[in-house]
């Protein structure tokens, strides 16, 4: 049997971005002994590049805004299928959790009165994201980082776990290996809180750093939790495109938010013809009515620049194949012809920087080329609403890697916010359930072992392929065939092409030696970025509607009846297997908040003569 | 296009050397790029730090020809046809493995910094605070921890030996942050003479040089935290009132740890 360390905790948070952070702090405060395990140094979590803000209805620009108000648009943005107790919570409490970040030390930008400064974004009716100039995520890292170490909370830098252990269906611990030496180790858990965030780097073109690789998706699928809506995946509209090798990039919503508008290749200002009958009520269809927006906002309707990530994705996508794109294969997002120099560069100064620097583009002047990335997925852990627990007793889940809050697509501000609130939910009820039970769990050497034995066979293979290729193979399957428009038979292919990826993937080798061996850390999380993208592709086979992140060419519209059920993915003997179930019924009394009318689908939009 | 070649440093703790590798170039290549197709095709193995790629995250700070620098933000188009790139790991922090240096005694440095302690709120239970008042700070707040300025600071350079008693650039940023917060009550300017050893600093600005965020750490932060010293180790106004008023007495060096929380 390999050799491992042990460590004890009541309450193991996996992940230390705004989510993990925000659980190991407030189980921390419930007065359980609590670990924060995370896969790079303490701060360098994804949450760190959030860039626009975090929404919630504080009320200090538009004081019409509330919780309600927020609730709807964050239900309409997913399309109807957020779980409706999950979208109610994150409306009632962000402004709660913002708060709560300024009591920690966070510096967000000001109203002319002293208070927080919120700014547009889309699919939010009002103003609604507390922001830090074009820096938000790493206001919110920072604050939270800072009060964890405060707090004295243990924390496992550069520690990835790969595995959960159960006992009699609980959780019972989780083993994995420290990255700088190679060394295994078991953590003994009363209740684990995965905070893993996505698993963007199985897509070729992705906005995600290394870190994203479904870690909590795979370990809550082999623990016995079930996985909800991962057909929905969000490309961000804004990635660039241009040069080569930082394309995906994120380029903020903020953009759109303070003035930016997407032109094609003509110099047409082409989101009026995408426009929903979802959103047409409140948007604007004349570029006069978008351009008075700008400056009166009380009389007039939103651009539809700043309609939800899945309708502006879908409409860049369509002008770049109708032959409108840039020179690079992206259109244009144009700011320096609205606003000053001077308010670029305080509103937006990472963006200037980000261009001038990688791109040689001055944002100030010239128009950005931006195409979708692949950005975020909005299906994961089944959690109970409330709780945050998925259906696996002590396993919870918070942020990214939990499923239902968003439905099927995320609006760009909900990110942060959900980290906050769920996160600070996750830890709550990890740690009250942690109280419950009397004594450390059992853990059963038999997992370990098989756990253990798994994670050094790649060095039994010296000669095997080398993982970044299959890896590359990967990305570019999961680009081509389950993309921003998707197709069965594209689907299919996807999956027999992870199937045969799957059989590489499990005869590659490694070299050198267990000290921080990048190749050995790949070998393992390929793995399970087949699983998750094997998961995202047999449930977007099976959906066959649009909806939100997901749109099908061959079913283009949006089914009501496909509108009230979720695809659940669960793993039995190695193989995972799907169903459809209800979703939880939205309450009579909601029902009015969100009006009567429902999605249609993609938009049909003529493709000009080009 | 054309080739790249880059010297990176592999090795380890006991020992190390220069490895020359030439892979394809792509248009717009940053020195991480290189250092990721070296490891996607030759080399596997090769131990490298990153995250966002797109200088937000601080996690690939290197020495590129000898200068601390993210490899993100580091276009390769920025050196010579045929000059000589190379690439090698923090010097102030042990080496792991390769381009990964053990960079804990920063994340020591944090725990020991008293916490923020605001005021009470308003009357109104709002906490107002007015853009002009706390952009100073929000230029501290930028502060990516890429540890480049602790890595630069001769203080700890090339003196390990000084680094029990100096939290280093970084630290001093921290603190000026902490100190000129509107909301924040707590007193950290007897801590930053006594514990972090701002003494040390004799203002060479290096670590301004290289801050990637652009912050003036020399003469917004390190600066005014002197000048605070001064005020309150040498003014005899302050000096009495403080006796009078039974304010924390000084902490000399060698007393344990303040609480931080």
């Amino acid at each position: 049997m390999a050799e491992y360390e042990t460590h004890d905790y009541d309450v193991v948070v996996i992940g230390a971005g705004g989510a993990g952070l925000r659980a190991a702090i407030e189980a921390n405060a419930m007065g359980v002994k609590t670990a924060l395990v995370c896969k790079s140094l303490l701060g360098k979590a994804h949450t760190v590049m959030a860039e626009g803000g975090i929404a919630a209805a504080l009320g200090n620009v538009w004081k019409e805004d509330n919780w309600k108000v927020h609730f709807r648009d964050t239900m309409r943005g997913g399309k109807l299928l957020n779980n409706w107790r999950m979208a109610q919570l994150h409306a009632q409490e962000a402004p709660d959790r913002v708060l709560e970040l300024e009591e920690w030390g966070a510096l967000f930008d000001r109203t002319k009165d002293g208070l927080i400064l919120q700014r547009d974004f889309g699919g939010h009716r009002y103003a609604r994201l507390a922001h830090v100039g074009d820096r938000t995520g790493l206001e919110m890292i920072r604050t939270l980082q800072n009060h964890a170490v405060h707090r004295g909370i243990d924390v496992f830098m550069e520690c990835t776990l790969y595995r959960l252990l159960t006992e009699g269906g609980a959780v019972s611990g989780a083993f994995g290996y420290w990255r700088a030496s190679g060394k295994l180790l078991l953590f003994r858990a009363k209740a684990i809180v995965l905070a893993t965030g996505g698993v963007g780097k199985a897509w070729k073109i992705t906005s995600n750093s290394w870190e994203y690789t479904g870690d909590g998706h795979g370990m809550a699928l082999d623990a016995g939790a079930d996985l909800i809506d991962m057909e929905m995946t969000q490309f961000h509209p804004t990635g660039m495109v241009w040069p080569t090798s930082v394309r995906g990039i994120l380029v903020t919503e903020g953009v759109r938010g303070d003035g930016g508008t997407l032109k094609n290749n003509k110099g047409e200002r082409f989101m009026f013809r995408y426009i929903p009958d979802f959103f047409r009520a409140e948007t604007a269809d004349t570029e006069e009515e978008a351009d008075r927006w700008y400056e009166d906002k009380r009389n007039n309707r939103r651009t539809p620049d700043l309609l939800p990530r899945d309708e502006v994705a879908r409409a860049i996508n369509a002008e770049v194949k109708a032959g409108r794109g840039s020179p690079h294969g992206g259109v244009f997002l144009d700011i320096a012809s609205r606003r000053s120099s001077d308010y670029i560069k305080r509103r937006l100064p990472s963006m200037y920087h980000q261009f001038k620097e990688l791109a040689d583009v001055d944002i100030t002047k010239t128009p950005m080329e931006v195409g979708p990335t692949l950005h975020y997925i909005m299906g994961g852990v089944r959690v109970d609403a409330d709780s945050a627990q998925s259906t696996v007793p002590g396993l919870f889940a918070a942020g990214e890697v939990a499923g239902g809050m968003h439905g099927s697509n995320r609006l760009g501000g909900n990110s942060l916010s959900d980290l906050l609130v769920f996160g600070r939910r996750a830890g709550l009820y990890a740690a009250e359930y942690a109280k419950r039970i009397a004594k450390m769990p059992r853990v059963d050497d038999g997992q370990v072992d098989a756990a253990a034995t798994g994670m050094l066979a790649p060095f039994g293979r010296r000669e095997g392929e080398n993982p970044y290729a299959v890896h590359a193979d990967l990305t570019n399957t999961m680009h081509e065939l389950v993309g921003i428009i998707r197709t069965r038979a594209e689907l299919e292919e996807a999956i027999t092409r992870v199937g045969r990826l799957r059989e590489r993937a499990q005869r590659v080798g490694v070299t050198g030696t267990r000290v921080y061996n990048p190749g050995w850390h790949l070998a393992l999380d390929l793995l399970t970025m087949l699983t998750v993208s094997e998961a995202a592709a047999r449930s977007a086979l099976m959906r066959e509607e649009s909806r939100g992140g997901h749109t099908r060419d061959d079913f283009p519209k949006a089914d009501p009846v496909w509108g009230t059920k979720n695809v659940v993915v669960h793993r039995r003997g190695g193989q995972l297997e799907l169903k459809l179930e209800p979703l939880p019924p939205l309450p009579a009394e909601l029902r009015p908040l969100i009006g009567e009318d429902r999605p249609t689908g993609k938009v049909a939009v003529a493709t000009g003569e080009d | 296009m054309a080739d790249v070649r880059l010297s990176l440093w592999r090795g380890d703790a006991s020992g190390g050397a220069f490895v020359d590798y030439t892979v394809p170039a792509d248009e717009g290549m940053v020195v991480l790029d290189v250092v990721h197709r070296i490891q996607a095709t030759e080399a596997p193995d090769l131990a490298v730090r990153w995250n966002c790629k797109a200088g937000k995250c601080g996690s690939c700070s290197a020495e590129i020809n000898g200068h601390p620098k993210l490899m993100c933000m580091t276009r390769m188009n920025t050196f010579a046809a045929g000059e000589e790139i190379t690439v090698s790991p923090l010097k102030t922090f042990p080496v792991v493995k390769d381009l990964v240096t053990d960079v804990s005694f920063n994340y020591e440095k944090a725990k020991t910094i008293p916490a923020f302690k605001p005021k009470p709120k308003e009357a109104d239970g709002t906490r107002r605070m007015y853009q002009e008042d706390i952009e100073r700070v929000q230029e501290f707040h930028k502060c990516i921890e890429c540890f480049l300025c602790q890595d630069v600071c001769h203080v700890i350079r090339d003196h390990d030996e000084n680094k029990p008693s100096f939290s280093g650039p970084r630290y001093f940023v921290r603190l000026a942050a902490l100190e000129m917060h509107p909301l924040d009550t707590n007193d950290r300017i007897e801590l930053a003479r006594a514990k972090h050893g701002l003494g040390y600093c004799n203002i060479t600005k290096c670590c301004t040089d290289v801050c990637p965020e652009d912050i003036h750490i020399t003469d917004n932060a390190i600066i005014p935290l002197k000048e605070r010293i001064v005020t309150r180790t040498y003014d005899p106004i302050a000096w009495t009132l403080r006796r009078m008023r039974g304010k924390p007495a000084d902490l000399a060096a060698g007393e344990p740890e303040p609480p931080s929380a």
